[in-house]
This record gives structure tokens, sequence and C-alpha cells, in this order.
């Protein structure tokens, strides 16, 4: 996998999966037994972390109360014996980029929370470093700070250009963020691409449910005469897809679609399932239908249970036309929406 | 985790997990390794920088990111820390598995989780762990006048407690003073972990995680002194940077002595022995040795496979009782050899004598404590030092002088030093406020979303 100069990559995946292990990796503090890893061409694979230039941005920085911000941003140059006057021109030029400016000769203690977290910032970014590599950088910021500080980060690696790793659990903070997005799961890199790809063209059934909130629609139905049986109805596939099941998908598909990608049909409509409604929510500019898809009961419609919904089926629907809780109403998918995997590899099919 | 000590891994039911894994409880959940029924009485509806006063006890704190406050709670003082709740339920269980692993660490009490305040609104999870009685941060001891070589002391026990951490696998991630308590060991220190927010424990670690976490250390310990120089806190001859490459070098000193293979002919056998008591005196004790002969069988390899801290402290518990740091332990069993070898008692049991050096001299002195300093000052580091107090004065003198008389002077002189005044408090406290990040209570009025530059950010 390579890195490109400037790139901000997010590694997401859930935990245990690995992505912690691939950054620390790279930042020298597992050993690698496989495979090489280069930054700017150089091969770092046997280097000790401090020889990387490479910087882990805030585990945990604390201010020091008694230094000015100046002071508190620039003092590990000092140690590493930057001279003087370069300090003060890195200070500068990051409290500029942070909004500090007018603040480098106050102490902590005159700074909102906000800002306090912003000098903690500084004290990466004056390092100059080649990567940046942020390991779930917000985990331990109050929700308030952490939405803040989510969009200062990559507006930050924007301008300040610095190719970046962050690893993070959360599919929310990597659509937001990420150039890129590397979903990994198990200790295996499952896609790679932009954030809108990946939505719109997850490549297994492990990324289209874990990438995108509230999350995609993904059940399993049998195919009869090349369409899905939803229980009494039937909704048509497109042939190709059909085409690449084999033996092993003992006849069935898993069928996947985005809330906002279905909408209410009439009782009549021949390409639409029925769903049992349990619940509805309106939220003035959305409405949510939650319901449980009417089957026959066989195992083979068996829920896959990606979803975070309690494996109720969510539609987006306009918010003036919410069925009522226990009605029974018609949905249909948007055909060039639908996305189809096959059981048995859970891999993509159109 | 099939390959931890099963001691670790068994330490705890709690089992951290990312947000939207596990639902966060809708109602206050308390998980707690005590049993203390007022843990339930306490006001977890109000943000924790808002608790009233009269639950507070007014003790030194260290700066940290994060609202910390120490709680009366019955009998005891437990340290609360405002988190998230994944963080919390991290940090509690890893405290859980170092803890079964007899490492110096403070002990996790509990963490509290679904918070909600009066209206409804979810708050932070916080994580409790009990006070280390006596114990201070490195901040309030650099409040009072210091012998110049506090620092480097400091330094030292750090660098124990690192290497005993990384013998067990522990990678720390976020090595500071501030991340530690200090316990006064008779003329040293030993440091206490507090903060193991970014740690985690492995089977072994590697080489790059060792030099990470002391590379950290380095950079940090010299920022926090620099920051005491600031402040006018630090001794004007003090060198921050020669300081933080001290921990460099102790660290691998130590490390070499506790891991390095020897070589020996074979009729150097008693080069072991050297080897063994040579760690015996750094405090440590070697529970499994490897001994390999080269493949010429000219020579004889020798390493500790496994090597457990606390040789005195180990010994004297068993002997009288008393559970002490380590330079304490070996200054007590020094006067407790002192004592039978001036009651002519070389060839009774260690054990029998030990039990009156107890009654004789380790007890009647400890109980003239005055009682305001009764939870200032450890009974065996009181003990320690009216020695070194009786010994000053017999020195001065010029000749001996009785323990009562010893005890008399140190009370009046030395000891009131001990107690930190009421400005010196503030000012320790004030210094851990302003650093924190997260809440809106310690930094007045000007809330996030009052920050003038919030709407910069948001764009």
């Amino acid at each position: 996998m390579e890195i490109k100069d400037g790139e901000f990559l997010v590694l997401v995946g859930p935990s245990g999966c690995g992505k912690s292990t691939t950054l620390r990796m790279l930042a020298g503090l597992e050993e690698v037994n496989k495979g090489r890893i280069l930054i700017g061409g150089k091969d770092v694979t046997t280097m000790q972390p401090k020889d990387r230039d490479i910087a882990m941005v805030f585990q945990n920085y604390a201010l020091y109360p008694h230094m000015t911000v100046a002071d508190n941003m620039g003092f590990a140059l000092k140690i590493a014996g930057t001279p003087k006057d370069e300090i003060r021109k890195r200070v500068e030029k990051a409290a500029e980029i942070l909004d500090l400016t007018e603040y480098l000769d106050r102490k902590p203690k005159a700074l909102s929370g906000g800002q306090r977290q912003r000098v903690a910032m500084g004290r990466a970014i004056v390092r100059e470093p080649k990567v940046f590599l942020m390991d779930e950088p917000l985990s331990n910021l109050d929700a308030k700070l952490r939405v803040q500080t989510r969009t200062q980060i990559a507006a930050l690696q924007r301008q300040l250009g610095v190719t970046t790793l962050y690893v993070t659990h959360d599919q929310t903070e990597a659509l937001t963020m990420g150039d890129r997005i590397a979903v990994i799961k198990l200790g295996i890199l499952q896609q790679v691409g932009a954030p809108t790809e990946l939505y719109d063209r997850p490549a297994n059934v492990f990324v289209a449910g874990f990438i995108g909130s509230p999350s995609m629609n993904i059940n399993t139905h049998p195919v009869v005469d090349g369409k899905a049986k939803i229980g009494e109805d039937t909704i048509s596939l497109p042939a190709e897809a059909v085409n690449k099941l084999t033996a092993e998908d003992n006849g069935q598909i898993v069928v996947g679609f985005r809330p906002e990608d279905a909408s209410l049909a009439t009782s009549d409509d021949p390409n639409a399932f029925s769903l049992k409604v349990v619940n509805v929510e309106d939220l003035g500019s959305d409405g949510f239908i939650y319901g449980n898809i009417l089957t026959d009961g066989s195992a083979a419609e068996a829920s896959t249970m990606m979803s975070d919904q309690n494996k109720l089926t969510t539609i987006r629907v306009n918010p003036r036309a919410l069925p009522k809780v226990g009605d029974v109403v018609k949905i249909k998918i948007d055909p060039s929406k639908m996305h189809l995997f096959a059981p048995s590899t859970e891999l993509r099919l159109n | 985790m099939p390959q931890l000590d099963p001691r670790a891994a068994k330490a705890t039911s709690v089992q951290a997990q990312d947000e939207g894994v596990s639902a966060e409880p809708q109602a206050l959940k308390i998980t707690a390794a005590s049993s203390n029924p007022k843990m339930f009485t306490l006001p977890w509806s109000k943000p924790l920088a808002t608790w009233p006063e009269e639950l507070l006890a007014n003790l030194p704190r260290g700066i940290s990111r994060h609202v910390v406050r120490f709680v009366h709670v019955g009998d005891e003082v437990y340290a609360m820390k405002e988190i998230t709740r994944p963080v919390a339920e991290r940090e509690y269980e890893l405290l859980r598995r170092l803890k079964k692993l007899d490492l110096p660490t403070v002990t996790p009490i509990a963490v509290v989780t679904g918070r909600h305040d009066d209206n409804g609104e979810p708050l932070e999870a916080i994580l409790v762990t009990k006070h280390l009685k006596f114990s201070l941060p490195y901040r309030a001891l650099f409040a009072r006048n210091l012998r110049p070589d506090t620092a480097g002391r400091l330094i030292d026990a750090l660098a124990v407690l690192m290497v005993r951490l990384h013998l067990t696998g522990f990678y720390w991630g976020d090595v500071s003073l501030s991340n530690v308590l200090f316990l006064r060991d008779a003329d040293a220190f030993s440091a206490f972990l507090v903060d193991a927010e970014t740690g985690d424990l492995h089977m072994n670690l590697t080489e790059g995680q060792r030099e990470y976490d002391i590379d950290l250390a380095r950079t940090n310990i010299i920022g926090e002194l620099m920051d005491l120089s600031s402040g006018q806190l630090l001794p004007g001859e003090v060198d921050e940077i020669e300081i933080g490459n001290r921990l460099v070098e102790r660290y691998h000193s130590l490390w070499s002595t506790l891991t390095d293979v020897d070589s020996f002919k074979p009729d150097e056998m008693w080069k072991i022995e050297k080897r063994v008591n040579k760690l015996n005196e750094l405090g440590f004790y070697v529970d499994e040795l490897e001994m390999k002969t080269s493949d010429d069988g000219n020579r004889l390899m020798v390493r500790p496979r496994v090597v457990d801290a606390g040789y005195a402290s180990h010994k004297l518990l068993r002997l009288t009782g008393l559970d002490v740091q380590e330079n304490q332990a070996r200054r007590l069993l020094n006067d407790l050899d002192a004592y039978r070898a001036s009651t002519w008692r070389q060839d009774e049991d260690l054990e029998i004598v030990a039990t009156d050096w107890m009654r004789e001299q380790f007890e009647p002195t400890v109980r003239m404590i005055p009682r305001e300093y009764r939870t200032q000052i450890e009974p065996a580091q009181f003990f320690h030092e009216i020695l070194d107090h009786r010994w000053f004065l017999a020195e001065k003198a010029g000749h001996d002088v009785p323990m009562g008389e010893a005890v008399a002077s140190y009370i009046e002189n030395v000891l009131p030093q001990y107690k930190i005044d009421r400005k010196a408090m503030d000012a320790i406290i004030a210094d851990a406020d302003a650093g924190v990040v997260d809440d809106e209570y310690t930094y007045g009025d000007d809330v996030i979303s009052d920050d003038p530059d919030a709407a910069v950010w948001s764009h």
C-alpha cells in the first residue's frame, strides 16, 4: 500500500482489527516480521522510532502552567538544540495556523479549553515531521471538543500538507476527515478508496455495513427466476449480477441498500417488498421508518445482523408522509443504488 | 488475551470497547473493586468540577488534561478523574492487570458510567482510584526547600519504575513526572504509576517500544523541569537537560544489569553469586536463572530470566509484617541487625529477635508521631529519619544520644518542613487546573462555544 505525499489516510475498523498495530509498525514500536516500510523512499523498517522523522500526535499532552504558550509549543525543539530564532520562526508559523498568535506570550491559565487543545497540537506541528501518526487522538476529549477538534485537524492537515496516517474506530471520523480510507478487519485490508467510493461502491459486505450512518440495510434472500424473493414479494435483480452467483451461494443473494435509497411504494407496485413498521422518527427535515421485512419465516431469509439499528430495516422518507406504527407498507429500492453481494464470498456482484 | 500472564488476564470483568460497539448505559452503573457502600451516595449527577467542597480532600494534585478531585468516601480518600467512557474502562482494566502483577501503580477502585445530570444530559465517565497515602506529585515536592539533588532522586525512582514495567511487558506511551506519584523511601523515592491512559500490556516489549518510552520520558521530564524553572521553583544549579539524560543512563544501566548475559570461565562460578548480590543490592531478586555452556564448553553463559523487585521489603515483611518501601526496608533491616548485635543475640533466630525489635525499638518510636502529622509521614519513613537525626545529633554532641531525645528534637526541628502551607497548596492546585482541556468549569466563562476562534474552525 502506498500513501501519497501530503495525503490524509484514515485506517478504520472495529477494535482488534490491527489498525493500531499497523500505525505502531510505522512508528517503529512493533517489529515487522515480513515486508518493508519506506518513508520518503528511505527504508526505515529497522530504524528506531526517534530516527524516523515521524510525530505521534498528542498522546496526552499536558500543558505546562508556568511556561508561555510559545514555550509550551517550542520546548521540544529547544531540547533538540534547534537555534532560538528557528524555534521562534516555527512557533510563530504554527501559532498563525492555529489562531494562537495573540496568545503566544500568555500562560495556559488564560486560555479556553479549545485553545489549550490547540496549543497541544502546536507542539506536534512545530516539529515539522515528514509524517504525522495519530492513534484515536479524539478518544479522550469530551463530545463537544471532539467535533470541534475533528474539523481542526482536517483543516490543519490540508494547510500543512504533511502526510498523515490517522487511526480510528469511528467511521464518521473516517468519512469526514480522510482523503482516502483504508478499512481493516481482522488484520486484513478490506478496501482502500476515497470516502464516496467506499460509500457508493463498497467492495464487500463488511465495508457495506461498516461505512455509513445510519448503516446500510443488508439481508440475504432466495433468488427465484432471477428475482430476489422477499416474503410474498419479489424484486428485480440485474441479470449480470445474478449470473455471477455460483453453486456455493445456494441460490441466495445478499441485497443491501442505504436508508436514503428506498422509498414508499403503492400497494400494487410489483417491484416492492412489505415492511411492518415498528417505529417512526420525525426529525423535521427527514423522517425515518424502522421496521421488519415481512418474510415467509424461512431460515434463508435471515438478516445478516450487519446494521446497528437493532436489526430493523431503516428507510428515510419525507417526514410529511410517515406511516403509523403497526402499519404494513410497501418499499421499493432505487435499482441503481442497490448493492448486491455473493453470500459465499461476501464480495460485490454489481 | 491468551498469552498474557493468567493473573493479568483474569484481573477484571471490565472490557473496554469502542463507542458504538456497546451502548452507554442509560442509568448509573458502578463497577467497583471495593464494596464501600458510600460510593452510591456521591453526587454522580453533577460534573466533578462542581462537587461540594465538604466532600473534597485538600491534597496536592498533579497537572492533568482532565478534571481530577480527591474525594472523601467513608474512611478512605479516592482520586476521581472525569474522562470518556472507553478511556475510563480501558484504564481501569489495565490498572487492575498491573496491580495483579504486583507492580507499583495506584489501586483502581471503580468505573462509573451512565452518568446524567439533572436535565438528563449525559456526563463523562469517572475513573476512581485509591489515593496513595503519603504520596506526593512531583510539583508538591518542589514547593518547599529541597535538597538540590531532589530532581535527580525522582529520576532514579522513575527509572526503576520504568524498568519494572518494561520487564513485565507494559508499554507506557506517556512517561512523565506528572503521570507518577512519589513516596519517600528512606533517602530515596519510590515511584508509582498513576496514569495508564496510553499504556498497553504485551507479552514482551520490542526495543522500539522501550526506546520510544525512554525518549518520550526524557523529553517530558526536561519539559516539566523547564516549567518548574520558569516558575522559579527549581534550584538554580539544576540543569534540566542533564537530569533528563540521567534517566536514560539510569534506565539503560539498570536494564542491562537485570537482563544481560554474563560469560564466565568454569572456574569463575563465584561470579554468579556476585551478579546475584548486585541485583539484591539494587532491590531485585532472581527468581529464575538461565545457565548455558558455550559450544566449545569453555565458557558459562548466565542470564537472569525472571527477576522480581522488593528484595529487602519482602524480607522485612516476612520478619515483622511491616509493608514498606524498598530502601526503608533496607534501613530497618540494618537497624534490626544492629539491635541483634548490640543485644548479643547473633545465635538466636532472626524471627524472634525481630519480634522484640518491633516491640522495643520500632513501635515505641513511631507511636511518638504527633497526631497532626500522622497523615503526612509514613511510620517507617519517620523511623528512618529519626535514625538519621540521632546520628546527626550524636556527631554534633560527640557522644550517643538517647532515642527519646532524638525524637523530641526531630519533631521540633525537622518535621514541620513536611507541612505544605496554604499558599503553596493553592499554587499547586492552580497549576493543576491550568492545563485542563475538557472541562468548562475550570476555565470560567470563556467556554468553547464562546471561543472567538471557534467560528474560524467550523468552516
